[in-house]
C-alpha cells in the first residue's frame, strides 16, 4: 500500500488499483456510466473524469492506475464541468419523454442529471430515432433512448459469450444492433436478460405482461392462478426497502392474493417434481447406458444457446421441462380435473427472475390443443410494479401459507434459485432412486458458491461414483461443454444456469450488478434448506400425492405427456 | 469450392486479425458483403456473425449492397471542397434520389464519397467506374448522368 | 530483368558489410551506373506517382514507350515517384550520356513528340523547362538553369525526400547506389538496440506523425518491456485531408522506409513489423508489396539480416477507410480484426500493444528519417532545425498557392518563406488569408503570423500544431466559418462513436456551425430558433474545452481545434456570420440570396429551365421570380443568363 491525495485528502491505495477503485473503497464518490465491475475498463462515458496533477487533460478514474504520489481532485470545476457537459449532451439526443418512460424514478440519466444539477438545454440539434424493437417475446429494444454506453453489448459477448448485439456504424450514426439489424427474434439472442439488467436507461426492457394478467385478474370467467419461482421471496424485499435477502414469502402469497390471484403455488413444488423426473432420467441412463452426461433443461436460455451452438448434445439435455412448465402442465390438467374447471378458464401466470421464461411460455411445445400452459410471465420488477400500481406495500399483508394441491415443497426444490442448487437437489434424490435409502451427508458445500465453474465426485455406492458439474453463465457452459467434445469422460451430470449465480442474478432481477445482493439471496436460499424439515423431493407429500393419483410413476406415459418436451436444433440462425 | 472458399483457403488457422483482410477480399471479389458470406466468414472464422457486422459497418469501404452499374465516387477532400464538391455531391444526390453508400432501385447508379483521390490540381473530381471527370460543376451533373442513362439504353 | 541484374543486386547487398571504399572495382562501376552517372543510352523519366498519373503521366509513358518504338530509339524508360513539383505534373526529364539531366514540365501525351523530338535533335527546348539537375561529373548545359536553384526547390532542404523523383522506387540497386542500406549494416555491425536508441534521441528527432514525441525515447520504452515478441509498427494511414507526404515517400522511396523500420525493429527487440497502410493508397501498398519481396530475396528481411542475428518479417495490413485508426491504440485494435475504437491508455502500446505484446508504432516520415541519422550519426541531422525541433519537415502544401505540391524544409523556416519563396505566392495574386497546418487536428495562422517559425513549440503558441504536414493556403475568398465547418464535418464523420464528448460534442458544435450559414428560410419557423443559435453560439467555446478535456482520444482533444483557431483569429468572420447573416467572403452559399431584377429580366425561362430544384417562377415573357425557400443557391440561373439580370448577395 501507498499514499495518494485525493480531493487534498490522504488515502491508502495499492499498486494494480484504479482511481475509481481506491476511491470506492474509501467512500470518494465518483460518478460512472460504463464501468462494469469485474470487467476490463473501457474509458467511453467520460463522465468519471478527474483532475490529476501533472496531466494536461482529464483523466478518467476507472481506466488509471493509482501510482504513489498522486494528487487527484474529484470534484474541481474543470472536472464537473467535463461530467455535467457529457450529460448534457446526451441528453441533447435523447428523447424528451422522461415522465412516460418505464424508467421514471429508477433511470441512472436521471440520477446523474440532478447530481450534477442540469437545469437548462444548452446544445441543440437532431435527435437520433430509431424504430422499437418488439420482435422479441421476451426484451424490447428502444434504441432511441441508448445511451451507447457499451455495458449490454459486453455482457452478452464476454459473460454470456453468445454477441448477438454489437456495435453498428460509426460516430454519430453507432447504434446498438443485431447483426444486419434484424429483429432479436431473428437473432441468436437467448433472452437471458442480462443485458436489461445493466441498462442505464429505459433502451432495454422486459416485454411487460402486466396489463394482460390485470385484464385476467379483472375477467371474472377467469380463475387466475399465479406460481412464484424459488428466487422471487428472497429477492423481492429489495424492492421495498427490506434487507437484501430476507425471506417475505409468507407475505408474498399475502400480498399476492390481495392482488386479485385466486391461487397462489410456489414453483418449489414443480422444482421437486422436475427432481423426481430427471433424477429418474439419470438412474435410468446410467444403469441402461443412455447418454451421458444429461444435461439439465430448467433455463430457457441455455436451452436456446444449446439449439444454436451445441445442437450435438441434443440427446445428452434431460427431456424434463423446467418447473415452470411442469407447473403449467399439471396445473391445466391434474388442478382442472380436481376442481372442475375447463382450462380454458385457467390463466396460469409465473413470476420468475427471468426474462427467457417469458420466451419458454410462448415455445409452441408448451402449447396443449391451442391453450399455452403458462399464458403469462412476470419477472420480479414486474411483480414489484404490479404491487405498487396497487397501492400495496410488502407490510400490507399477513403472512399467508400457499395453497393445494401443490402447497407443500422440500427445501431441495428451494435451492433450484441458487446455481448448484439443482444439482443438489437432484443428487439427494437420485441416491434414493440408487440405494433405495435417504442421503443424510446431504450439503454439497462443493457445488455452492458464485464460481462459475464447480466439480464434486459423490460416491453414490461402492462401485458407482458419479461426476457432476455446475455451470452458471454461458461462457462458463461453453467451458465443461468443449472439454466433454474434446472427449472428457467422468462427468455423469451437468447443471447449467444461463446467469452467472443462477437464477437469483436472473434477467428479471432487479436492476444492476449487485453481488453482495446476490451473495444474501443465495445464503437465504441455503439457510432455508438448513433447518426444513422436508429436504428431500420425493419426501414432500404433495409429491407423493400427485404421483400416486395422478402420473403414477416418474417417466410413466402420463409423465411424458405432460412434464417432457423436445427441442429442435437452431443451427440457421445468424450466429 | 467457390471463389469465396479460395478466398478462404488463403488463411488456414485463421484467428480474428484476419478478419479484415478477408472481408478486404471477399468485397473484391464480390463487389459487396452479403449476408450469406458474411455467414460463411463467421463459421471458418469462429465470430459471431454480430461482430463481423459491427465491424464491417465501422468502416468507410464495406458496402452491403452490390454497386450499380456505374459506380460514382466524389472525392471530398479540401482541395475538391474548396472547388465546390459540396454542391456536387449535393446534385447527385438529388439527380439519382439516393444517398452515398446507396446503390439505386435500378441498380444502373451508386453513390460512394472518397477523401481523397490525390488529383487535387484538377477539383473538384469524381470518378464513375474509376474513369476521372476533372473540374466537375453542379451545371455539369445533369448531363453526365444522362449520357450514362444512354449507355444503360444501348447496352440493353 | 536479366539474370545478370539479379546477381549484381545480391553482389551489392553482400558489399554492404564491407566499408565502400573496400569494395571491388567493377562493383564500384556497377554503382555508377545505379548512380546515373555512366549512361550507355539516353534515359527518360518520368514521375508516374498518384497526382501525377492524375495530371496524365499514364498516357504521357505510353505515348513516350510508342514514341521511341516509331523512332527506333534505344533508349530506357525509368519511371519515377513524385519529386513533389505537382502542379507542373506532368513531369518528364531526359539525360543524355554524358550530360545532365534536364527536367521538363507539364508534359501531357501531346506534348511528347515535340519534346523528344527537340531532345533527341540536340535542342533543349525552351518551352516547358525547368531546368537542370546539378552534377559534378556531368557536362551541364549553358544557359540553363539548374533545378536546385528554381524558386521551388531552391529553399528546400530535402533529406527524407531526397530520392522522390529521382530514382525508380522499384530498384533496390538505385537506393544502395544513393548509400541506401549503408545506415543499416554500420548500426547491425557496430551497435545495440540500446545504443541505437541513445543514438536518435541524441539526433532529436521527434515523431512527425503530428504529436512530436521524441522518438528515440518511445523506442528506449518499449526496448525496455521484456517479451517473447514485439511488434512495429508503421503508420501509413495517413488521413488528413490535404496531406500527401507519406503517401509519396512510400510510392518514390519505399525502400527508406522499410530501412528505417528495420532499424526501428532492431532497436526495440521485434522479430515482426506492419505496415497499417490505407485502402485508397493502391500504387503506393504496390510499391511497398513489391520492395518486401525484393528484400527478402535479397535476405534483408527474413533471417538473420546481413548475418547479424537479428530477424524481421514486415507484413501489410490494408486499412478498410477510418480515420481514427490513425490513433495508435484505434490501429492496434483494427489490427486485431475489431472496430477501430481506441483502447484505455495507460497501459501505453509499449508495455501492452498489438495482442497485447509490448509494440511501437511510427509515422511513415519519421521512419523516414532514420536511415539518414544511422548512415549520417545525429550530429548531422540535428545540425540544422531550431532549439527544440531538428531536422526537416516534409510539407503537402495545396489550397490557393502558385505552387501546389510535396516540400522540405529545415525546420525553423517561417511560413513567409514556405508561402512566397517556396510556393511562389498566391494564385491569381489575391491576398493570403490564412494557412492552415495540421488539417483536422490543427489551426489557422493569420497574416500577422506570417513570420512565425515552422517548430512544434512555437506553433502551439499561436494555436496551431504541426501535425503530419498537410498545409493549406486560403486567399481572401475563403470563409473562415466554412473551414471550420469543413474540418468539424469531417471529424464527426470520422469520429469512431466510442466516447460522449467526441461523438455528440462535435456534432453540436457541428450543427452550431451548420446554424450559423444557414438562411433564414432554412431555419425552424419556431421563435425560439435565434435564441437557440445564439445560446449554441455561446456555449461553443465551453463545449470546445470539454472536448479538449475529457475526449477519449487525440482524435477528440484535437477536434475542437479549427473552430477554437479560426474563432481566436477570425472572431468578426463569425460575428457577421450571426449577427448580421452574411457570409464577407461570398463563400456560405445558403447566406448568399438570390434575386431576379424584375427590371432586366425578359422573362426568357432558361434559368427556370435550369434550376435543378425548380425555384424559379414565371411566365413566359414575364420577369420571372425566385421563390427564397426552394433555392439550393448553386449559381446555374446566373450562369445561363445572358441579361446580367440575377442579383447576388
Amino acid at each position: 500500500m501507498f499514499e495518494i491525495q485525493v480531493n487534498d485528502k490522504t488515502i491508502k491505495a495499492k499498486k494494480g488499483e484504479t482511481i475509481l477503485d481506491a476511491c470506492k473503497r474509501t467512500d470518494i464518490y465518483i460518478p460512472t456510466i460504463c464501468y462494469m465491475e469485474g470487467l476490463e475498463p473501457t474509458g467511453a462515458c467520460r463522465v468519471c473524469v478527474v483532475e490529476l496533477e501533472g496531466q494536461d487533460g482529464l483523466v478518467t478514474a476507472c481506466a488509471t492506475p493509482v501510482e504513489e504520489g498522486m494528487e487527484i481532485q474529484t470534484h474541481s470545476q474543470r472536472a464537473v464541468r467535463a461530467r455535467k457537459t457529457n450529460i448534457e449532451l446526451i441528453l441533447a439526443d435523447h428523447p424528451d419523454d422522461c415522465l412516460y418512460c418505464v424508467r421514471n424514478g429508477d433511470c441512472e440519466l436521471q440520477v446523474l442529471a440532478e447530481d450534477l444539477g442540469v437545469r437548462q438545454r444548452r446544445y441543440f440539434g437532431d435527435k437520433n430515432e430509431y424504430d422499437l424493437d418488439d420482435s422479441s417475446p421476451a426484451i424490447k429494444r428502444d434504441p432511441s433512448k441508448c445511451i451507447l454506453c457499451g455495458k449490454c453489448v459486453r455482457v452478452c459477448e464476454e459473460v454470456q459469450t453468445v454477441s448477438a448485439i454489437d456495435f453498428v456504424n460509426r460516430g454519430s450514426e453507432t447504434i446498438v444492433d443485431t447483426a444486419y439489424e434484424e429483429g432479436l427474434n431473428l437473432s441468436n439472442c437467448v433472452y437471458c436478460g442480462q443485458c436489461v439488467r445493466v441498462c442505464p436507461t429505459g433502451a432495454l426492457r422486459e416485454q411487460s405482461h402486466i396489463k394482460e394478467v390485470k385484464e385476467a385478474i379483472n375477467n371474472p370467467d377467469k380463475m387466475v392462478v399465479v406460481q412464484n419461482a424459488p428466487s422471487i421471496s428472497v429477492t423481492i424485499g429489495e424492492e421495498f426497502g427490506l434487507r437484501k435477502g430476507k425471506d417475505v414469502v409468507g407475505i408474498m402469497n399475502g400480498v399476492l392474493r390481495r392482488l386479485g390471484f385466486d391461487r397462489v403455488f410456489p414453483t418449489s413444488f414443480s422444482a421437486d417434481l422436475t427432481i423426481m423426473e430427471e433424477a429418474a432420467e439419470l438412474v435410468e441412463r446410467i444403469e441402461n447406458d443412455g447418454d451421458l452426461p444429461l444435461i439439465t433443461s430448467c433455463s430457457p436460455g441455455w436451452i436456446k444457446f444449446m439449439e444454436e451452438y451445441y445442437p450435438d448434445f441434443i440427446d445428452n439435455v434431460s427431456t424434463c421441462r423446467s418447473p415452470q412448465q411442469m407447473m403449467g402442465a399439471v396445473i391445466k390438467s391434474y388442478f382442472a380435473e380436481e376442481e372442475g374447471i375447463d382450462p380454458e378458464n385457467i390463466y396460469s401466470v409465473a413470476i420468475m427472475p427471468c426474462t427467457a421464461k417469458k420466451f419458454e411460455a410462448e415455445r409452441p411445445e408448451h402449447t396443449r390443443g391451442g391453450n399455452p400452459d403458462i399464458d403469462a410471465v412476470l419477472t420480479t420488477r414486474e411483480f414489484a410494479r404490479m404491487i405498487e400500481l396497487a397501492g400495496l406495500d410488502l407490510s400490507d399483508a399477513e403472512p399467508e401459507g400457499h395453497d393445494t394441491p401443490f402447497g407443500e415443497r422440500s427445501s431441495a426444490g428451494k435451492i433450484f434459485g441458487a446455481s448448484g442448487g439443482v444439482m443438489e437437489a437432484a443428487v439427494r434424490t437420485a441416491y434414493n432412486f440408487i440405494t433405495g435409502e435417504d442421503l443424510e451427508d446431504m450439503d454439497l458445500e462443493s457445488v455452492r458458491g458464485l464460481n462459475g465453474v464447480k466439480e464434486a465426485k459423490i460416491q453414490i455406492t461402492e462401485d458407482l461414483e458419479i461426476g457432476v458439474a455446475v455451470a452458471s453463465g454461458l461462457k462458463n457452459a461453453r467451458k465443461i461443454l468443449d472439454q466433454v467434445k474434446e472427449g472428457r469422460d467422468d462427468i455423469h451430470f451437468i447443471e447449467v444456469m444461463t446467469c452467472p449465480g443462477g437464477c437469483i442474478n436472473g434477467g428479471g432481477q432487479p436492476r444492476g450488478m449487485d453481488m453482495e445482493a446476490v451473495k444474501s439471496r443465495m445464503k437465504a436460499l441455503y439457510n432455508i434448506d438448513k433447518t426444513d424439515k422436508v429436504r428431500r423431493s420425493y419426501e414432500n407429500n404433495a409429491i407423493k400425492r400427485i404421483y400416486d393419483e395422478f402420473l403414477g410413476e416418474p417417466l410413466s406415459e402420463k409423465s411424458h405427456e405432460l412434464l417432457h418436451t423436445t427441442y429442435k436444433k437452431r443451427e440457421d440462425v445468424l450466429l | 469450392m467457390d471463389s469465396i472458399d479460395s478466398i478462404l483457403e488463403k488463411y488456414p488457422n485463421a484467428g480474428r486479425d484476419s478478419l479484415i483482410p478477408i472481408l478486404q477480399e471477399v468485397q473484391e471479389e464480390e463487389n459487396y458483403l452479403s449476408k450469406d458470406n458474411v455467414k460463411r466468414i463467421g463459421k471458418y472464422l469462429g465470430l459471431p456473425t454480430s461482430k463481423i457486422y459491427g465491424v464491417a459497418t465501422f468502416y468507410n469501404q464495406f458496402r452491403f449492397e452490390a454497386l450499380g452499374n456505374y459506380h460514382i465516387q466524389i472525392c471530398r477532400g479540401t482541395a475538391c471542397h474548396v472547388k465546390g464538391s459540396e454542391q456536387v455531391l449535393e446534385e447527385f444526390k438529388r439527380e439519382l434520389d439516393i444517398e452515398p453508400g446507396e446503390t439505386s432501385r435500378n441498380g444502373d447508379f451508386s453513390l460512394e464519397i472518397v477523401s481523397c483521390i490525390g488529383a487535387c490540381g484538377l477539383a473538384p473530381v469524381i470518378t464513375v467506374n474509376g474513369e476521372v471527370h476533372s473540374k466537375v460543376q453542379p451545371g455539369d451533373v445533369k448531363d453526365i448522368i444522362k449520357n450514362y442513362r444512354e449507355e444503360v439504353k444501348e447496352n440493353a | 530483368m536479366p539474370n545478370t541484374s539479379t546477381n549484381i543486386r545480391s553482389e551489392l547487398v553482400q558489399s554492404l558489410n564491407k566499408n565502400p571504399g573496400d569494395w571491388s572495382q567493377d562493383l564500384q562501376d556497377e554503382l555508377k551506373n545505379y548512380q546515373h552517372k555512366e549512361l550507355e543510352k539516353p534515359i527518360i523519366y518520368i514521375g508516374t506517382g498518384t497526382c501525377g498519373l492524375g495530371a496524365g503521366a499514364g498516357d504521357t509513358l505510353k505515348e513516350v514507350k510508342d514514341y521511341l518504338e516509331r523512332n527506333d530509339i534505344d533508349a530506357e524508360v525509368k519511371e519515377v515517384g513524385c519529386i513533389g513539383f505537382c502542379v507542373e505534373e506532368p513531369l518528364v526529364d531526359i539525360q543524355l550520356p554524358g550530360r545532365t539531366r534536364v527536367g521538363f514540365s507539364e508534359i501531357t501525351e501531346d506534348k511528347v513528340e515535340g519534346l523528344l523530338d527537340s531532345v533527341f535533335n540536340g535542342q533543349i527546348p525552351a518551352e516547358h523547362l525547368v531546368g537542370q539537375f546539378k552534377d559534378q561529373d556531368l557536362e551541364p548545359y549553358e544557359d540553363i538553369d539548374y533545378i536546385e536553384d528554381h524558386p521551388f526547390f531552391r529553399n528546400q532542404t530535402r533529406r527524407v525526400l531526397e530520392n522522390c523523383g529521382r530514382v525508380e522506387p522499384t530498384s533496390l540497386e538505385e537506393y544502395i547506389a544513393q548509400d541506401g542500406f549503408q545506415g543499416l549494416a554500420k548500426i547491425l555491425r557496430t551497435t545495440t538496440p540500446e545504443e541505437l536508441c541513445d543514438l536518435i534521441k541524441d539526433s532529436g528527432l521527434r515523431g512527425r506523425g503530428g504529436a512530436g514525441f521524441p522518438t528515440g525515447l518511445k523506442w528506449k520504452f518499449a526496448l525496455d518491456n521484456a517479451a517473447e515478441q514485439k511488434y512495429f509498427i508503421c503508420n501509413a494511414d495517413e488521413g488528413d485531408p490535404g496531406a500527401f507526404m507519406d503517401r509519396a515517400v512510400i510510392e518514390g522511396d519505399p525502400y527508406r522506409l522499410l530501412e528505417g523500420m528495420i532499424l526501428g525493429s532492431y532497436a526495440i527487440g521485434a522479430s515482426k513489423a506492419i505496415v497499417y497502410i490505407r485502402a485508397e493508397y493502391p500504387l503506393a501498398i504496390t510499391r511497398l508489396n513489391h520492395a518486401i519481396s525484393v528484400l527478402k530475396e535479397e535476405g534483408l528481411l527474413g533471417d538473420n539480416i546481413l548475418n547479424s542475428g537479428f530477424n524481421l518479417e514486415i507484413k501489410i495490413k490494408k486499412g478498410a477507410g477510418a480515420f481514427v485508426c490513425g490513433e495508435e491504440t484505434a490501429m492496434i485494435n483494427s489490427i486485431q480484426g475489431k472496430r477501430g475504437m481506441p483502447s484505455p491508455r495507460p497501459p501505453y502500446p509499449a508495455e501492452k500493444g498489438l495482442f497485447n505484446k509490448p509494440t511501437n508504432i511510427n509515422n511513415v516520415e519519421t521512419l523516414a528519417n532514420v536511415p539518414g541519422i544511422a548512415r549520417n550519426g545525429p550530429e548531422w541531422f540535428k545540425s540544422i532545425g531550431t532549439e527544440d525541433s531538428k531536422g526537416t519537415k516534409v510539407f503537402a502544401v495545396s489550397g490557393d498557392v502558385k505552387n501546389t505540391g510535396l516540400l522540405e524544409v529545415e525546420m525553423g523556416v517561417r511560413l513567409k518563406e514556405i508561402v512566397y519563396n517556396i510556393g511562389g505566392g498566391i494564385a491569381d495574386d489575391n491576398e493570403f488569408k490564412a494557412a492552415q497546418i495540421g488539417g483536422p487536428s490543427g489551426g489557422c495562422v493569420p497574416k500577422q503570423h506570417l513570420d512565425i517559425e515552422i517548430d512544434y513549440e512555437t506553433l502551439q503558441e499561436v494555436g496551431a500544431v504541426m501535425g503530419s504536414g498537410g498545409l493549406v493556403i486560403m486567399d481572401e475568398n475563403t470563409c473562415m466559418v466554412d473551414v471550420a465547418k469543413f474540418f468539424m464535418d469531417f471529424i464527426q464523420r470520422e469520429s469512431c462513436g466510442k466516447c460522449i464528448p467526441c461523438r455528440e460534442g462535435t456534432r453540436r458544435m457541428l450543427d452550431t456551425l451548420k446554424a450559423i450559414t444557414r438562411s433564414r428560410s432554412q431555419e425552424d419557423k419556431s421563435k425560439h430558433e435565434s435564441l437557440k443559435r445564439f445560446k449554441s453560439v455561446v456555449y461553443l467555446k465551453r463545449l470546445a474545452n470539454v472536448i479538449q478535456d475529457s475526449a477519449h482520444c487525440g482524435l477528440g482533444q484535437t477536434g475542437p481545434n479549427p473552430v477554437l483557431s479560426t474563432l481566436r483569429w477570425f472572431r468578426d468572420e463569425y460575428e457577421k456570420h450571426i449577427y448580421e447573416r452574411t457570409c464577407p467572403a461570398g463563400v456560405c452559399k445558403n447566406l448568399i440570396t438570390y434575386n431576379v431584377d424584375e427590371d432586366k429580366c425578359v422573362g426568357c425561362t432558361l434559368c427556370a429551365q435550369k434550376c435543378p430544384s425548380d425555384a424559379i417562377k414565371g411566365k413566359q415573357q414575364v420577369p420571372h421570380y425566385i421563390v427564397d425557400e426552394e433555392c439550393v443557391r448553386c449559381g446555374q440561373c446566373v450562369e445561363v443568363c445572358r441579361f446580367d439580370a440575377i442579383n447576388v448577395k
